[in-house]
């Protein structure tokens, strides 16, 4: 979450007061995602540093000094808002990782692993779902925050289902032998555990 | 008030080389007021758990208690009258009869178990009136919107005294947004006191439910804890 690029948004309605910029910082982002408190000040100084924001000079530290965006603080905005964010090289997924070991291992059931995990996400997403139903209706920001999180979750929870029917029909196929050659699978897709 | 309990219920289709068992020993107990999901993949054998739980097949072996009766053993007849006074249904495609009004698709089932016309007709109104349709009550499935067609489906499905909804992957093609609108209109007759049972292969609308249950290979392998209230995610640094 870049707190940043949040600040400058909110200067872009109009010139505010640190202090309103916190309390506005916490209430858009729906308190999903708690902050330290600090971060706003610290940001607030190395805005003004890079010329992105100015302020009025008055009130001493953070709270009670007066901000405003400027030209260079716009066109940051704008062009940040267009930048898409870094999704090609995906994160190091910890859980890919547990599911492929297990593949590997003797004495484990995969399957038994697979839906531990599964009901783990789907007790996550029915959290998210009673608080889309009590609250998201009437708090467009939160409403989109939770739908997000509710389809990053679902995609793990199909990631999961794929892995399962992929594992069992490998298995059946060990059993009875593969009745066609298995493709080659590429050198840097296999994985060393 | 447990409205649904099957008790170690199997279901074997076929038999010789060719047998396929579609369920294993499923026990489940569903209360008044409670939504379940069941949630498994194709060939999990979830479908056949909602025909048996909604009486339309019987079980190879096991017990099938709706409203506290056993419906296993009963005749045909007997079966169809508990499926017509108690139990309501929610398919994929919403299969409302395209020659009849919304209000009358609605009363229908009442009709066909012998209520007076009239009495068929306060009800289904009734029932339209709770999804928001009473001004729609009029037209034809094909006037209505997508929405509207679902609204009047659920409300088929909860007509009269109806304790059992039962749904077949109930958001169909939808997409997410209407999906969810079915998945509310459904928590709402839950919370109005009918116990609901969702079939699904799909996470955001099993988590609808206050349980999940899941299915592989006509097992109940695991469920989920009932769900826990909205302020747990919400704790400071979570």
């Amino acid at each position: 979450m870049s707190v940043r690029h949040a600040l400058l948004a909110l200067l872009s309605e109009g010139p505010k007061y640190g202090l309103q910029l916190r309390q506005e910082f916490e209430a858009r982002t729906g308190e999903v995602w708690p902050l330290n408190v600090g971060q706003v000040y610290t940001t607030l100084q190395r805005l003004e540093r890079d010329g992105l924001v100015e302020s009025d000079g008055s009130g001493g530290e953070g709270p009670q000094k007066g901000f405003r965006i400027t030209d260079d603080g716009r066109a940051e905005l704008a062009a940040w808002l267009r930048t898409p964010p870094d999704l090609s090289s995906p994160p190091r997924d910890e859980l890919v990782i547990k599911i492929l070991i297990a593949v590997r291992l003797p004495n484990v059931d995969v399957h038994e692993v697979v839906q531990a995990h599964r009901k783990y996400l789907v007790q996550l997403m029915q959290e998210w779902t009673r608080l889309k139903e009590y609250s998201a209706e009437r708090d467009l920001g939160f409403g989109l925050a939770v739908d997000a999180e509710l389809f990053r979750l679902d995609a793990v929870v199909r990631w999961l289902d794929a892995a399962d029917g992929r594992i069992k029909r490998a298995s059946l196929e060990l059993l009875e032998g593969p009745r066609t050659p298995l493709p080659k699978v590429p050198r840097r897709a296999v994985v060393r555990s | 008030m447990t409205v649904l309990e099957l008790r170690d219920v199997s279901k074997v289709y076929g038999d010789g080389p060719a047998q396929v068992q579609a369920l294993r020993a499923v026990s489940l107990t569903v209360d008044e007021g409670e939504l379940v999901a069941v949630m498994g993949p194709s060939g999990s054998g979830k479908s056949t758990l909602l025909t048996i739980a909604g009486t339309l097949e019987e079980s190879t072996d096991g017990a099938v208690l709706v409203a506290g009766v056993a419906v296993s053993g009963m005749s045909r007849n007997d079966r169809a009258r508990v499926r017509r006074r108690s139990i309501g249904y929610v398919f994929q495609d919403f299969n409302l009869l395209a020659g009849l009004t919304a209000a009358e698709n609605v009363s229908l089932p009442l009709e066909l178990d012998g209520v007076p016309g009239k009495t068929a007709r306060e009800h289904g109104l009734r029932a339209l009136d709770e999804l928001g349709l009473r001004e729609r009550a009029g037209s034809f499935p094909d006037e209505l919107s997508g929405g509207e067609r679902q609204r009047v489906a659920i409300a088929r499905a909860v007509v009269g005294d109806r304790q059992l909804l039962l749904a077949d992957e109930p958001s169909g093609a939808l997409d997410s947004t209407n999906g969810d609108a079915v998945m509310r209109l459904i928590r709402a007759a839950c919370l109005r006191g009918v116990a609901g049972v969702v079939v699904t292969h799909d996470a955001q609308l099993a988590s609808w439910a206050d349980r999940v249950v899941f299915l592989r290979d006509g097992r109940v392998v695991d469920q989920t804890a009932p769900a826990a209230g909205p302020e747990s995610l919400l704790a400071p640094n979570s």
